[in-house]
């Protein structure tokens, strides 16, 4: 081994950004068949550090060797030449053109058609993944996609495979399947350098752990001697705060109500809702689970009041019929939402942070009386805000659009906690969010409820509501499943229910038998 | 109708449509590349003036239809230097090249007011183009016959090269392309460019073919129904030939009903010819309407369109 020049070998890379040093003199080996892991919080610079890999950017110092020789990567063709693959985070896929389309447009080699559908089945079959190559990319589910970009990537024999956070929209039988094809391909030779933030996923796959912060290198361990709890620390560098949720909470009465709630989907690809039934007494995190695209849109519209229904009794809250209201009037009712798409959603980007609380608080704060703004009362219920949660900001009169992600979401999310609504639904609290703002917006939702609120949390992430929640129930094709406790939940299951997107009923009838057997 | 009569209908509704499908043609391929050029009335007139004024200058229609050409990509190539390089917004930057285009075809055009130029002469024999009933296919400019070819071409070059698969994939997501490694600004400029020299030689079907001689603002908003046109074939080139023709129609009864008696037939006096006029719109609004009701696949709408191409680097 010692003899072999490591596959791939970057010293000393450096990348500035204007007001950011994105990586610092990062330096380390990727020896061939290794998989080896990249990890860090977001903003840590890993996907800056893989662009530069891969090409779409130029290191400002350093020098990357491949086997051994030093290169210049000028771009992602000279990257594909060399035998780098690439699968990232966000597909590069063309929703109108179909799977054979999309693949021939990553391939170089002008290769025809028929020739590449052969080398396409071909890789398909020694790998186990399966694809359609004449289906629209816009029919096509998450996990699907992902295949697509992986295939692409292997008709290249690429003997560097880098895969950018590739698990964050799969489900765990996806996760475990796309482990077998990675392992395969290390085992054949090809090194993989896998992007992850999950912990439990590197330590079941991973050789080696290269740790950035801030742009740094903190450490290279090996992951299997590391505990998962001792690896965040590196990463987030400090002591991990865990969730301060006291056990053996008694809950209050019922607050929240969805009874038989059922919906057709918004748009065309929107996913119709069925008989949605479920209850959040007062002091309860609600959990939903759900793989992308099974109704949580909806679902999140539906409560939230931007969708209603003709069944008044559908949604109560405290015993009072909501399914008629719209958004404004359940507001005063005591509903607050925060929708998943906080640029543009949640918040108007190109407006302040105090016109943005005016938004949702003239209401029930008074931000607004008849039809003049108080403009006084919404900074200072905005500053109010931004003391209590610790926003990174200029101020009150900052522009939404001007704040990071995680500084954004902790905003929108205080927001709506400061008006002490009795019932708040949130889409997806965390996404793409650093892991220190992650905390402390978990935190708050659990002192919300400890004041007994009702909570209903939307997420994909499974890992945040099993740590969150104190019920959790799962949404596959616009139906919940019954709810189950998180204490006694059992991941398999919650994988099952999840998977059922396939179309495979069998799989959900049979997690529901499970469950029936475990209640 | 008698026989003759109609074919004479025939070859003005082909005679017509011919510009819109030019110029439409060319739209339909920027749009394909993610851009929105609402230019093209512009263009259209700079390629009439530039086009009938080569003419003139060297006496040969063939060469005025390469300069119009010439002079339409010229002008969605500034077009394509202000979007494309200093990120400026497209639909105001191609309504300013239609204000830009007007106002330059009429100060050119001022020294060629009053010539006439040669026409184009048929590419067949006289036994085929003047013959009384054969003349419905032989009779027409050899510009009509260019467009049809275009149509096949550029249907070919969409759906079967890579080329094309290339400038869609530009037009559905830039980003991705981006990262892939195709240039995009590069085809974006190349598809500009492209319509731009559609549209010159749609325009400058008006000044060689149609009347043959210059007159202010003689594009008379066929651009604009052009660009309505592109939306109608929902942006398939078949479709854009069929659209074409059929909107050639309507234009042909916006014609009839302003009156004259055209071809000898009498006027119907109960539809005014403002509601021909406005049928080629309301028909775009109505086949959007549809798509809007079937799914966004459906709708084959490039996903990038109008919008500004900007990388993180």
């Amino acid at each position: 081994m010692t003899d072999t020049p490591p596959r791939l070998g970057l010293r000393g890379i450096s990348k500035r950004f204007p007001g950011v040093l994105a990586n610092d003199d990062v330096s380390f080996d990727v020896a061939p068949g290794e998989i080896h892991a990249l990890l860090g919080e977001n903003g840590a610079g890993k996907s800056t550090l893989v662009k530069m890999i891969y090409g779409i950017m130029q290191p400002d110092a350093g020098t990357i060797a491949w086997n051994g020789q030093q290169v210049t990567i000028a771009n992602p063709k000279a990257a594909r030449k060399l035998g780098i693959g690439m699968v990232f985070q966000h597909f590069s896929l063309f929703e109108a053109l179909t799977v054979l389309e999309n693949i021939a447009l990553g391939m170089d080699a002008k290769i025809p058609q028929r020739e590449l559908e052969g080398k396409i089945r071909e890789v398909m079959t020694r790998y186990g993944l399966k694809l359609e190559p004449s289906r629209q990319v816009s029919t096509l589910s998450v996990g699907e996609r992902q295949r697509i970009e992986i295939v692409r990537a292997l008709l290249l024999n690429p003997t560097l495979l880098i895969m950018d956070e590739p698990t964050s929209v799969l489900t765990p039988q996806e996760v475990e399947q796309l482990f077998v094809v990675l392992r395969q391909l290390a085992k054949d030779g090809c090194s993989i350098l896998y992007i992850s933030h999950k912990l439990h996923e590197i330590k079941a796959l991973c050789d080696t752990a290269t740790i950035l912060r801030g742009g740094k290198l903190v450490d290279t361990c090996d992951p299997k001697v590391e505990t998962s709890r001792s690896m965040a620390e590196k990463m987030i560098g400090g002591n991990l705060k865990t969730i301060q949720k006291p056990a053996d909470r008694a809950f209050g009465k019922e607050r929240f109500v969805v009874n038989e709630l059922s919906m057709a989907g918004a748009g065309h690809f929107g996913v119709a809702l069925k008989d949605i039934s479920f209850s959040v007494r007062a002091g309860e995190i609600f959990g939903i689970a759900g793989v992308a695209g099974n109704g949580q849109t909806a679902l999140l519209l539906a409560l939230s009041g931007e969708e209603t229904t003709h069944d008044a009794q559908a949604i109560t809250i405290d015993g009072e019929p909501l399914g008629q209201l719209n958004a404004k009037a359940r507001r005063l009712k005591g509903l607050a939402s925060v929708p998943e798409e906080r640029n543009g959603h949640a918040s108007v980007p190109d407006f302040t942070l105090s016109d943005n609380s005016v938004l949702t608080g003239r209401d029930r704060l008074g931000l607004s009386v008849s039809g003049f703004l108080r403009p006084r009362a919404a900074r200072k219920y905005t500053g109010e805000v931004i003391d209590a949660f610790a926003v990174k900001a200029t101020g009150s009169e900052a522009m939404a659009g001007s704040l990071s992600g995680g500084n954004l979401q902790k905003y929108i999310m205080g927001r709506e906690i400061l008006q002490k609504p009795g019932v708040l639904v949130v889409g997806q609290p965390t996404w793409g969010v650093d892991a220190g703002a992650a905390a402390a917006i978990h935190q708050a939702l659990v002192d919300l409820a400890a004041a007994g609120s009702a909570i209903v949390v939307i997420s994909q992430d499974l890992d945040e509501l099993l740590s969150l929640c104190d019920t959790l129930a799962v949404i596959n094709e616009g139906r919940l499943s019954k709810p189950m406790k998180v204490s006694e939940a059992d991941i398999e299951e919650i994988g099952l229910l999840m998977g059922g997107i396939h179309g495979d009923a069998e799989a959900t009838r049979q997690a529901e038998e499970v469950h029936h057997h475990a209640a | 109708m008698s026989i003759e009569v109609l074919i004479l209908t025939i070859i003005t509704i082909v005679g017509i449509s011919t510009p819109i499908l030019l110029a439409g043609l060319g739209e339909l391929v920027v749009e394909k590349a993610g851009v929105l050029n609402l230019g093209v009335e512009g263009m259209m007139l700079i390629g009439a003036i530039a086009g009938f004024a080569t003419t003139v200058i060297t006496g040969s229609p063939w060469l005025g239809m390469i300069g119009a050409a010439a002079a339409g990509a010229l002008a969605a190539l500034l077009f394509g230097f202000l979007v494309l390089a200093l990120n400026s917004n497209q639909v105001a930057t191609g309504l300013a090249l239609t204000i830009f285009g007007t106002g330059l075809s009429s100060l050119i055009g001022l020294s060629f007011q009053g010539r006439i130029v040669a026409p184009f002469g048929s590419i067949f024999p006289p036994a085929l183009s003047r013959d009384p009933f054969l003349k419905v296919l032989f009779g027409y400019s050899p510009i009509v016959y260019f467009a049809l070819i275009m149509v096949v071409l550029v249907t070919w070059f969409l759906k079967s090269t890579r080329g094309g698969l290339i400038l869609r994939a530009v037009g559905e997501n830039d980003l991705s392309a981006h990262s892939i490694g195709y240039s995009v600004v590069g085809v974006r400029y190349a598809a500009i460019a492209f319509g731009g020299a559609m549209a010159g030689i749609g325009g400058a079907y008006f000044s060689l073919v149609i009347t043959p001689m210059w007159a202010e603002r003689m594009t008379a908003g066929r651009g604009w129904i052009a660009l309505a046109l592109v939306v109608f074939a929902s942006w398939r080139a078949p479709r854009l030939l069929v659209g074409a023709y059929f909107f050639g129609l309507l234009m042909w009864l916006e014609l009839y009903a302003k009156g004259g008696g055209l071809n000898g037939l009498p006027i119907i006096p109960a539809i005014p010819s403002q509601f021909w006029a406005a049928m080629p719109y309301l028909m775009t609004v109505v086949v959007l309407a549809l798509i809007s009701v079937r799914d966004r696949a459906g709708s084959n709408a490039p996903a990038c369109l109008g919008k500004p191409f900007l990388t993180s680097n």
